[in-house]
């Protein structure tokens, strides 16, 4: 009786040295399912997708409430990563959510710009530097091409060039 | 801290890298043969690693040799990049665009004089002076102002390499030349010992370190003494000699630290992250050149090799020769050659011909014959026999790598150590598939970068997206915030605002 | 003049892969040769009817899978694997289990999975254990070495031919007459039957260190791997981890019970254990490629052959312990990764 006591002790201890060396040893990699997917994502921040920005799509890829092949910066590259992350199936790009283009940034033609300072506001990563009735002009490094500034010109003087 | 004592004279054979033919004592049995002067160079205007350059000449001008020509534009801070200077003295003909040699066909902006046949010096670097004496950021300005550049082949500013911006242990001179045929550093620690270690001298003041050791092949012993009579006939106790064995890529600069100071460079590093700093032999003696004979850097010396010419030997050129003229004019073609490579067999490029100018990297000159180079063969699947990674002197898996870059799997090639790959090309040799891979690499690793890049310029997108979402987060707070205060404010006061306005009404009906 | 152009390295060793596969066929030819003086020529017949078989299906396969049919005949492969089976099934095979194990090598194990350099499992060991599990009575017809002092008729050339091609054999013999155990076999019948090792060895079957005639086969094996090594073929570090974890464990259990375990000497010399080896462990596409690695995937093979041969149900186990190290290679490779120059050596979290 005392044996059977003594070997059934003994054994868990082993168990739990050995679940805890692995706890501890192979502990696993916290990061969120929506931030990995994020992370595959371009943070071109265009809203293309049907989204305000990367990460809430991200969010929804993940509460499966948006199919992953609407990110049109992010193109083919995109959608095979983060199918294979979630063990999707990957789809061609869904052409109503634009289309995947060559890298361009946006200029400003600064003989039409009337500093209204529109699309300061529309720029998502602001990268575009400028103050009411001041010149406006963009910081091509850190402009991702998302577009949303060239609607929201009223005298239409943002065009995207090829970077 | 490195003390003669810690570093490893004679380190042994490493357990990497291949032993192919060397092909060296054919072109080691006459002496360095001083070119002909040509009629015309052709001097391309960048020749420096990473810095654009700009003419300052214009067509027409008369010019020296040896007077500046272009001048190359440091990226950041305030000191210049090194300058190209005629190799000849004449008139410029044109400044154009024209093939010059590279891995692939490619043209670029050169500077095209031609020759007055006087080779008249140009004077402006004469008296510079003792460089014992100057200041080392004195030294390191006319060492770019003298144009020289790695002459290893890398071509990265020698002055930059020379400030030392970090504390330096000790400074190695890269004498070992592993790779087949090429002989030219050899040569040149053979005839011009003490050249070589005044230029050592005068970087070791530069940098302010404390000693130099420089590397040379145990397959040529005649070197070693030649440098060590030299040390030894000046007195220098702080120049030392290194024989490392002849097996190729010893002298890859990364693989000398490790095998001389038993030492690696860090990943993504450099070496002088950890106290050394590697330079060429014949970019000590042009440094040495420059200073002593008033001489910027218009020449080199080019081995001549292969089973394509009459005789193998080096020859000094001036920098733009055409390189057809300048094997005719001193060693002459043997055969119609089909094959020409600029650099040695294993990390040398083929030249599409021989109307190409030599540069500043031009090393070595091989002229084959039929069946000197490998021919194409067909490409077989890798049967994982290993023997690439037995070879790797970075210690990787091309095997591994090999299926990575297919897959354009950038995470695996992180992690398998891609960026350590020198490209020196033993694992192609020992493929018994043929296959590629060092294309393969440098395919990839252009392609790694721009993922980088990419990566990069996401993270900072999304940073600045989030400030901004925080920087309207907290305006939308601080108008509520606002809002909420003015309210309060309102209800605060309404009772007394209610009171005066109902005695007012009051006071009025009282008068009427 | 204008010139050929091409990527470095302009300069390549003169080896490939059929240069590497002829010296293995050269390799393998003394031993085959003492085979066939001891065992009679039945080897020689499996091995041309797997080479036929073999070179026949990966011709067949190639064009299925419109590859060029010409650059991968060439490089010898399909013969290899033809050999190493032939020499592991015995002299009286009927001629379509051979037939249906080299197909079965070379289409099932090795093109199905992607044909040269991406099968997963040796091809070899791979057919003869699809051949072992399917037909186990064709596969125990050992006959026995030609010494004349045995109770046994040795078979002779022409039967052996008619038996295997036809299945026949001369008037009123019997298959006993001419088949007997194999050491091994025999050994572990011996120990199940609670006899001690020394009676087993009684036995004339048995010569001075395992069976007769299969100690020469299988020393003239260790010097066809010892010229492979001599060429650069193979590398040393699976024979000598495979070799020395088999004596290692043997040794051990030989000291703790010497009665019930025959002792190293025995098992290098008996069966596949040398072959293994030298010849179908290296095989690089189905191992192991790290360095370390190589001596994990060795020693796991030398070892889990061990316990096969004592404890398991087969006889020989090296082809099982082969296709169980394949399996476990990719891992073993994952986690015996080099660390690249300049990175800084793992740090413990």
């Amino acid at each position: 009786m005392t044996a059977a006591v003594l070997l059934l002790g003994l054994l868990t201890a082993i168990i739990a040295t050995a679940l805890s060396f692995a706890s501890y040893r192979f502990a696993p990699d916290r990061t969120s399912a929506v931030e990995r997917v994020n992370r595959l994502l371009p943070q071109t921040q265009c809203s293309q997708c049907g989204y305000p920005g990367c990460r809430p799509y991200a969010e929804a890829i993940v509460s499966g409430e948006a199919a992953i092949n609407r990110c049109a910066p992010g193109g083919e590259a995109a959608i095979l990563a983060i199918g294979q992350l979630l063990d999707q199936q990957p789809l061609p790009p869904d052409p109503a959510f634009g289309e995947s283009k060559p890298a361009q940034v946006a200029a400003i033609a600064e003989n039409i710009c009337i500093g209204c300072a529109a699309c300061l506001q529309a720029c998502p990563v602001d990268a575009i530097l400028g103050a009411p009735h001041h010149m406006h002009t963009i910081i091509a490094s850190e402009c991702t091409g998302c577009e949303l500034c060239v609607a929201s010109c009223p005298v239409d003087c943002i065009s995207m060039e090829p970077k | 801290m490195t003390s003669p004592g810690s570093y490893n004279p004679q380190p042994p054979r490493p357990p990497w890298g291949i032993r192919p033919p060397p092909r060296k004592t054919e072109s080691t049995r006459l002496p360095i043969l001083t070119a002909p002067i040509p009629d015309q160079v052709v001097i391309p205007i960048q020749q420096c690693l990473d810095m654009t350059a700009n003419a300052i000449v214009h067509p027409g001008q008369r010019v020296l040799t040896g007077e500046p020509i272009a001048q190359a534009v440091a990226q950041a801070e305030s000191w210049a990049g090194p300058t190209v200077h005629a190799s000849i003295s004449g008139e410029i003909i044109a400044i154009e665009e024209r093939p010059v040699p590279g891995p692939s066909p490619i043209a670029e902006t050169c500077v095209v004089i031609h020759g007055d046949g006087r080779d008249e010096r140009y004077p402006g670097y004469q008296d510079l002076g003792d460089p014992l004496q100057l200041e080392p950021e004195r030294i390191c300005e006319l060492v770019a102002e003298g144009g020289i550049v790695g002459l290893g082949g890398a071509l990265f500013s020698t002055a930059a390499k020379l400030r030392a911006d970090k504390r330096i242990h000790a400074l190695i001179l890269n004498g070992a030349e592993c790779e087949p045929y090429i002989t030219c550093d050899e040569m040149l620690e053979l005839e011009n010992a003490e050249t070589v270690l005044r230029g050592t001298r005068i970087m070791l003041r530069a940098l302010g370190a404390p000693v130099a050791i420089i590397a040379v092949e145990s397959e040529m012993p005649e070197d070693r003494v030649a440098l060590n009579d030299a040390i030894e006939a000046a007195g220098d106790d702080d120049i030392h000699v290194a024989v490392v064995t002849a097996k190729y890529p010893a002298g890859g600069e990364r693989q000398l630290i490790q095998m001389i100071m038993g030492q690696e460079v860090p990943e993504g590093g450099y070496p002088s992250d950890i106290g050394y700093v590697c330079h060429n032999v014949a970019t000590a003696a042009a440094v040495a050149d420059l200073f002593d004979r008033g001489r910027p850097l218009i020449s080199r010396i080019v081995t001549l090799a292969g089973g394509g010419i009459e005789t193998t030997r080096n020859v000094d050129a001036r920098i733009g020769t055409r390189m057809g003229d300048l094997i005719e004019s001193t060693v002459g073609y043997r055969i119609e050659t089909t094959q020409l490579v600029m650099g040695g067999p294993m990390m040398g490029f083929l030249l599409p011909d021989d109307n190409l100018p030599v540069t500043k990297a031009t090393n070595c000159l091989i002229v084959a014959e039929p069946g000197e180079l490998s021919p194409p063969r067909p490409e077989m699947p890798c049967i994982r026999c290993s023997e690439c990674s037995e070879v790797c002197p970075a210690q990787l898996l091309p095997q591994e790598l090999l299926t990575a870059a297919k897959r354009k799997d950038m995470a695996a090639l992180d992690e398998l150590g891609l960026n350590a790959c020198i490209e020196c090309g033993c694992c192609d040799y020992v493929c018994p598939s043929h296959i590629p891979m060092t294309a393969r690499f440098i395919a990839a690793k252009s392609n790694f970068r721009e993922h980088h890049l990419a990566m990069e310029t996401a993270t900072r997108a999304q940073t600045r997206f989030e400030n901004r979402q925080a920087r309207l987060e907290q305006e939308a707070r601080a108008r509520d915030r606002e809002l909420r205060d003015q309210v309060d404010e309102l209800a605060e006061s309404k009772p007394r605002i209610i009171d005066d306005l109902m005695a007012r009404v009051k006071s009025r009906q009282d008068d009427t | 003049m204008s010139f050929v152009t091409g990527t470095a390295p302009h300069w390549r060793a003169q080896e490939t892969v059929a240069s590497m596969m002829r010296q293995v066929i050269y390799a393998m030819v003394p031993a085959i040769t003492v085979y066939a003086m001891f065992f009679g020529i039945g080897i020689v017949i499996n091995c041309l009817i797997a080479c036929i078989v073999a070179v026949i299906t990966e011709a067949g396969a190639l064009l299925i899978r419109r590859r060029p049919v010409e650059l991968f005949l060439r490089d010898y492969s399909a013969v290899v694997t033809a050999i190493l089976l032939a020499f592991c099934l015995p002299a009286l095979t009927p001629w379509w289990v051979t037939a249906t194990g080299s197909f079965f090598a070379i289409a099932v194990a090795k093109h199905l999975y992607g044909g040269l350099g991406f099968n997963v499992f040796n091809p070899a060991m791979a057919g003869y254990v699809a051949l072992l599990v399917s037909f186990p009575e064709a596969l125990s017809q050992w006959t026995a070495p030609n010494i004349g002092d045995l109770d046994y008729q040795a078979p002779t050339a022409f039967m052996t031919l008619q038996f295997v091609l036809t299945g026949a054999l001369p008037d009123g013999m019997m298959i006993d007459a001419i088949t007997r155990a194999t050491p091994l076999n025999a050994v572990k019948t011996g120990v199940g039957m609670m006899r001690t090792v020394d009676e087993i060895r009684s036995n004339p079957l048995f010569g001075d260190f395992a069976g007769r005639g299969w100690e020469w086969i299988n020393s003239f094996v260790a010097l066809g791997g010892f010229w492979l090594l001599y060429k650069g073929v193979i590398r040393w570090h699976i024979p000598v981890s495979l070799i020395g974890a088999m004596v290692a464990v043997s040794s051990l259990t030989y000291i703790l019970d010497s009665s019930i375990h025959p002792g190293p000497a025995f098992q290098l010399l008996s069966g596949g254990t040398l072959l293994c080896a030298f010849f179908i462990a290296t095989d690089p596409v189905s191992g192991a490629t790290t360095t370390t690695g190589r001596i994990i995937y060795g020693a796991g093979i030398g070892i889990l052959a061990f316990i096969i041969r004592t404890w398991g149900a087969y006889p020989d186990g090296i082809a099982f312990s082969v296709l169980l190290m394949n399996m476990a290679a990719p891992l073993i490779d994952r986690y015996t990764r080099p660390r690249p120059y300049g990175r800084a050596p793992k740090a413990r979290h």
